[in-house]
Parts: structure tokens; sequence; C-alpha cells
């Protein structure tokens, strides 16, 4: 299906997009749809729908150990193995440590996917959209620059976004998280509907299914991709053979594919992008091949930067020239700061007696969401910015509080084989915010198997996350124990950031040359032709999951960038 | 509902966090440090824990096999060893107790030596704390996998629990009458 990296290729396009992720995706579906010969840079191996997921079909009892991996493997990978969903069904798809070395000057689990798709085989597939209000905080609140974009531009795009890759999720007339095009919703159990119903009375809260990219109930526009009804098998990280939830090798590339204008070519890292001096523009992008360590150049009239926020920004500030000595589009030192990330520190189950007639069938994908209700008019929490909760309840595998008092034998046997008690969890994703101290900058010494330099990570939390892990501690206690649930047992991981896998920021967006990277089509102020279109470009870190957000303004991107070359022949 | 989930699950009804892999820095274990004879006393425990009933036991999931590939593979050295020098206590207690070593006794000699051994064990680990620096009862260990090991085993999975491998749609509610609980 894609180019054979070895093979004598063209060197000139029209559009070359870095990174085949979630991003990268919608850039190559969006260029190529707009009749743009388009080259994907992907600097790992090539992931093919379907044929390259080994372990989609296994069952538990098909793997010696059942699907966990040896010791050997996590100690080798003390870094990466910490991921979630890493194991050995999922390895495959995540680096490993010795790889790809990176600086921690604090601690920083960066987790990364290099392959054809990135991350977005191995995305937790949540897609609620933000609200005017995460836009318009940061200005409002005063604890960021103005994003130079708000609602109303990006809900056209998240539409556009949610029909073709398939969205489940309830109408609900929320303002803090707007209803988009939605498939089914899952539905709540009844202990769910129990919690759902308290918030409702006692708080004035929503609990609700969330919005996932899971195709419930496949349409047109999904089985023109190959891709059908979500079978809820809960192996999605594996690579799903239905195509039943979204990821770049399901949908976007082979959408890409079939119009004529995509060449993808894996193994192929990228040092750096070329600026010429006479256009004031890119010219290209100068690629080392992963495994010959062969220098190439590819041109373009317009790039699409996709490698992921940390990478995006890595790329941009190894681009150095005569004109941009600190990196493409770096005069005032913004490029690599202001780097965020999403809050998880914290979450707590509980447990509830009684619903004992309930069950559910069989597992679902998916979890419930309390949109944010923290500093939404007013300032009412004694920390900036807000957090979502994600949610849900479950009746025990194996429960020891019914087995009357037996413990060993047929007896216990046949009473732990039984669903037990219900139990409840809830953790959070809070939003962090901009400070220029969270940064990341090029190692002056240490390069990285192709020669680039190895990224310095420094970022971690303020004491603002700290309230705010405080103020959910006490609020998700609250909720529960009012739904009548005891036995809380309430964690503080202490994560380092990284495992949130929402590392956003780098090169920001703002209307403000001299303080942002990026206009408000996602496009460099100092060189028009690049565009910055995956979590680098985050303004402020928001408290919704991040993925929907980059596609639908990737998305607008690639349009506005195709409607300039259709118009002028070039971006300007 | 996930792996995560069963694994906790486990850990509330041994009394213990489950012990799993840990990323504590030694030599890989050797796989093959179970005798034969080893891996039989590990099958006849894990079936005196899960018998067969009209529904498979422990021996049915091979699970003595199960513990002594898992134990070998993911286990620290320490926690290998303390599992391992656990079989030779239950062998030394049922000679002491029943005048033969455990896989000779009767069903209820089996039975009764084991609710025993799980009482002390459910006992050291109220006592000895997560963070006490103190490795855990053997049987603890013997019992997680016995259990882990079972329910994600063809027989345990499939005529225990119950398991759908394409289940199609999602019912968030459904009445319950009794059956056993759908395997992951």
């Amino acid at each position: 299906m894609f180019h054979a990296h070895n093979q004598a290729m063209e060197t000139q396009y029209d559009a070359i997009v870095i990174g085949s992720g979630i991003s990268g995706g919608w850039a190559a579906k969006e260029l190529c749809d707009r009749g743009l010969k388009t080259l994907v840079l992907e600097r790992g191996r090539d992931v093919q729908h379907i044929k390259d997921y080994p372990t989609m079909s296994l069952r538990r009892w098909d793997m010696d150990l059942r699907g966990e991996n040896p010791r050997s493997t996590n100690e080798a990978n003390p870094l990466i193995s910490r991921a979630a969903g890493y194991d050995a069904t999922t390895k495959q798809f995540f680096v490993k440590d010795e790889d790809h070395p990176y600086v921690q000057e604090k601690p920083f689990l960066w987790v990364r996917g290099y392959q054809v798709g990135g991350k977005s085989l191995i995305w937790g597939r949540a897609c609620a959209r933000w609200s005017s209000m995460d836009f318009e905080a940061p200005k409002r609140l005063g604890y960021g620059i103005p994003w130079p974009i708000g609602y109303d531009d990006v809900a056209p795009w998240y539409s556009h976004v949610e029909k073709f890759i398939g969205v489940c999720g309830s109408k609900e007339g929320i303002a803090t998280m707007p209803d988009g095009e939605y498939l089914p919703a899952y539905e709540l159990n009844t202990v769910e509907q129990h919690l759902q119903k308290v918030l409702k009375e006692k708080f004035g809260r929503h609990y609700i299914s969330g919005r996932w990219a899971h195709i419930t109930d496949a349409q047109e526009i999904h089985r023109q991709q190959g891709r059908a009804t979500c079978q809820n098998r809960n192996l999605c990280m594996r690579g799903c053979p239905f195509g039943g939830y979204f990821s770049s090798n399901a949908s976007t590339l082979p959408w890409a594919q079939k119009t004529g204008n995509l060449t993808v070519r894996p193994f192929s890292v990228v040092h750096s992008i070329l600026y010429d001096d006479a256009t004031k523009q890119a010219s290209g992008v100068k690629v080392i091949d992963a495994n010959t360590h062969e220098e190439l150049v590819f041109k373009a009239k317009v790039i699409f930067v996709n490698a992921s926020a940390l990478n995006s920004t890595l790329v941009l500030l190894n681009s150095t020239s005569k004109r941009f000595p600190n990196g493409l589009g770096n005069d005032h030192g913004v490029l690599g700061k202001y780097v965020g990330f999403h809050n998880y520190r914290a979450g707590m189950s509980a447990e509830i007696e009684g619903f004992e007639e309930a069950y559910y069938e069989v597992y679902k994908p998916a979890e419930n969401i309390i949109p944010n209700f923290r500093n939404v008019d007013k300032q009412d929490a004694d920390f900036l910015g807000g957090y979502v909760i994600f949610s849900g309840a479950s009746r025990r595998l194996i429960d020891d509080n019914d087995t009357h008092g037996e413990t060993i034998g047929a007896k216990y046997k046949n009473a732990i084989s039984k669903p037990g008690k219900w139990t409840a969890y809830m953790y959070m994703q809070g939003e962090t915010l901009p400070n220029a101290a969270n940064h990341v900058r090029l190692s002056p010494d240490k390069k990285d198997p192709w020669g680039i330099p190895q990224l310095v990570i420094s970022v971690g939390y303020d004491d603002n996350a700290e309230r705010m892990v405080r103020d959910f501690l006490g609020e998700g206690r609250k909720m529960l124990e009012a739904a009548g649930f005891t036995n809380v047992n309430a964690n503080d991981n202490h994560w380092p950031p990284g495992l949130d896998i929402h590392e956003m920021g780098g090169a920001r967006m703002g209307s403000d040359p001299k303080t942002s990277m990026l206009n408000a089509h996602n496009q460099m102020h100092l060189c028009r032709n690049v565009f910055v279109t995956d979590g680098a470009c985050m303004t402020s870190t928001g408290s919704q999951s991040p993925s929907i957000l980059y596609m639908a303004l990737t998305a607008r991107a690639a349009n506005y960038a195709a409607d300039q070359l259709e118009k002028h022949g070039r971006i300007v | 509902m996930d792996r995560r989930e069963l694994l906790r699950a486990i850990a509330a009804l041994t009394g213990c966090a489950f012990v799993g892999v840990d990323r504590v820095f030694a030599t890989p274990s050797d796989s093959s440090v179970y005798t034969p004879t080893q891996i039989a006393l590990l099958d006849e425990i894990a079936e005196t824990i899960l018998p067969r009933t009209d529904t498979p036991g422990a021996k049915d999931a091979q699970v003595g096999a199960y513990i002594a590939r898992y134990s070998a593979a993911c286990y620290t050295p320490a926690n290998l060893a303390v599992l391992r020098a656990g079989l030779g206590e239950i062998d030394a207690r049922s000679r002491n107790v029943h005048g033969a070593e455990f896989v000779k006794c009767t069903s209820a000699q089996k039975q009764k030596l084991l609710v025993d051994v799980d009482a002390e064990a459910k006992r050291h680990a109220r006592t000895s704390g997560e963070n006490s620096g103190q490795p855990p009862h053997w049987f603890t260990l013997c019992k997680q996998l016995t259990l882990l090991g079972f329910f994600t085993s063809e027989a345990g999975a499939t005529r225990v629990a119950r398991y759908r491998p394409v289940p199609g749609p999602y019912k968030g509610v459904v009445p319950y009458k009794g059956e056993t609980f759908w395997a992951w």
C-alpha cells in the first residue's frame, strides 16, 4: 500500500506531512482530498490496518503469561512499561526505552509510539469538545495569552471530524461540553444511573456517558472506509479488525491512499525543515533514513508538522539557519516554552451495597464523564483552570465479601465465580497552566542514534496543580459518599508528567507574533508555509481530551493551506 | 473492566496487593526452577482451592504449570524463593499433621490444611503492610496466581465464568439471576 522506502522516489511534492499519527493522518487525508500530492514522513516502521495487528485476536490462554510481559521486558523498559495499556499484547506499538534516549531534567515519562499511525493505535479515544469557556478562560482569568481562535471557529471542523471518524455520545445541552455529531451513546448501567441522579439532584452536576471515537452504529461514511460497528471486544490497543475505533491506520491514511495523491515513507527521521532566504519560506525537509542513516531532502510548497507535541518542537528547534539561528520562527525564544500537560494525579474507588439484581452485558470500551464544574462562570475554587472526571461502575469479579466464610474448596469456587459488590471509580483530568519555565530544549552535547540532538525536558507540577488535586480528592469523595458509597479509597499517585500522554505546547498559537509561534490558522508567523497542527500548537491545555481538537485544527489548517495554493499557487 | 480490575479484585480477596511483575532490578529467573513434582504439588494445591465440581477445576485448567511459568518469568527472585519455599513447608506440615505429603492426603485433609494456611496468610497480610519490607506469605502468592491463572484459562474463562470473544452491542442494564461473571 505504501511506497517502499528503499525505492527511488520523487523528491518534489505539493505538501509534506511530518508524522502519521492522529493529526498527521488528518493532514494527509485533507490535503490529498484537495488534490495535493502529499508525502507523509514517518520515523517508524509501516503498520498496515489488520495485517500488522499480530495480537488482535489472541485470547488470554493463547499466551503463556496471559498477556503480561515477563519481568525482563519491563526491566529493560522501566519508562515505557509504565504507559497506560502497555502489555505483551500492545508493546509492539510503543518504543523501546533504549532506542530513543532523551534527557529528563525533571522527571517526565515521555510515551512514544513510533510507527505508521503513531499513537493513534494506542490512544484513549476520548472525544469531548472544548467549550467556548475553555478557549476564553486563559484571557478572562489572566493565566495565559489569549487563544487566536474561539469555539465558533472550530465547531464546524469538530463536526467534520466527528462525522468521519465516528464518535458516540448523547446530546445533553451542557454549556461546558458542547454537543457534536454523535452516534448512539453507551448506556449507563444501573449504578451509574444512580450516580447520575444523585449528582444532578444534590450537586447540580452532570454525569453522562462519555464521547468516544467508537462506531456504535456504522454509517455509509464509515463503510466507505472499510470500518464496521464496534463489537465491544475491549481489546482496542492491539489494533481492531473491525476498525471499530478510530486510528490513522484504519481510517485517514487508507482514505488518503485511495485518492492516488499519497506517498508514505516509513523509516524517515526528520532532521530539520530547510529555510530558503530568497522566498522567506521553507523549501523542504531534511530526512535521515532510520536504517541506512542516509541523508535525503524532500521539497514541497507547504509543510505540515505533526510529529507529536514535543517532537514537532524538537524538529523546529533543530531547524536552524542564518535567518533563524535559534530554531525556525523563533526570534523571541518562545519555541519550546509553555509546555503543558494534563494532571491525572488523583483517583479513587469506593463500594456500594445493594443493586444485586442488576448486571450488564458485557464490557464497554468507554467511560463516563463529569464535565468541568470548577471556575466556569466565576472563580469559585482556590486554583485556576478546571478538571473533568472520568468514572464508571462495575461489579467486582472476585469478591471476598460473599463467600460465606469459605476460603478454600467447592463452595468458595462457586461464590467467587459470581459477580460481587458494585464499585465505582473516579479519576481526574486537570488543566495545567501555561508557564515559561516548563520547557524543552536541545541538548548541547547528547545526540540520538541519527545524530539529532536529544530533547531535554524540564516540565513539572506547580502549586496550582497541587491545589487542584486536593479539590478533586475532596469533591470526588463528597459525590461518592452522597450517593451512598463507602470505603472510599482515594489516592494521589504522584505520577511524573508524561504518563498522561497529553503533553501540549512548545509552539503555541497566538495573535501576537511577539509572544507566539503560530497564527489563528496554525501557520508560523515567520515562515508562512509551515503549519503546526498537533499538540505543540496548544495555547493552553483546557481540561478536555485534546486529540479531537488536534484533528479539527488540522483539517481546518489543511483546507486553509489548500485554499491558498488553489488561489495563489503558493502560501502567502 | 480490564485486567487491572481483576488484579485489584484478587488483591482485595487475598488481603494483599497483587504481587506480580515489579521493577526491582535483579537477575532474570530461570523458568525451569520447578521440578515436575513441584508442578504436580502446585496443581494439587490449586485444585484444592478451586476443585472440579460440575464445572472444571484448577487441574483442568493446568493452573500448576501456569503458576510455575508466571512466577519464574515475572516474580523477583526473592518472591520466587518465598513461593518455592512454601511448597516445602506445606509438605513438611502435611507430614507432621497427617503423616503423608500433601498430594497423598485425602481431600478433606488437604482442605483443612489450606484453610489453616489461608488464615495464617491473611493474618500475615494484615500485620505486614505493603511497605513494611516484609515478604508476602507464600500462600498469598500461590492463591493469587491460582485465581489469576484459573480465570484466564480457557476452562476457567469459558466454562466457569462466561466469555464472549465478540460481544456485539453493549447492554448497560440486564437483570442478574445468579450467573457467573463475565471473563474479560
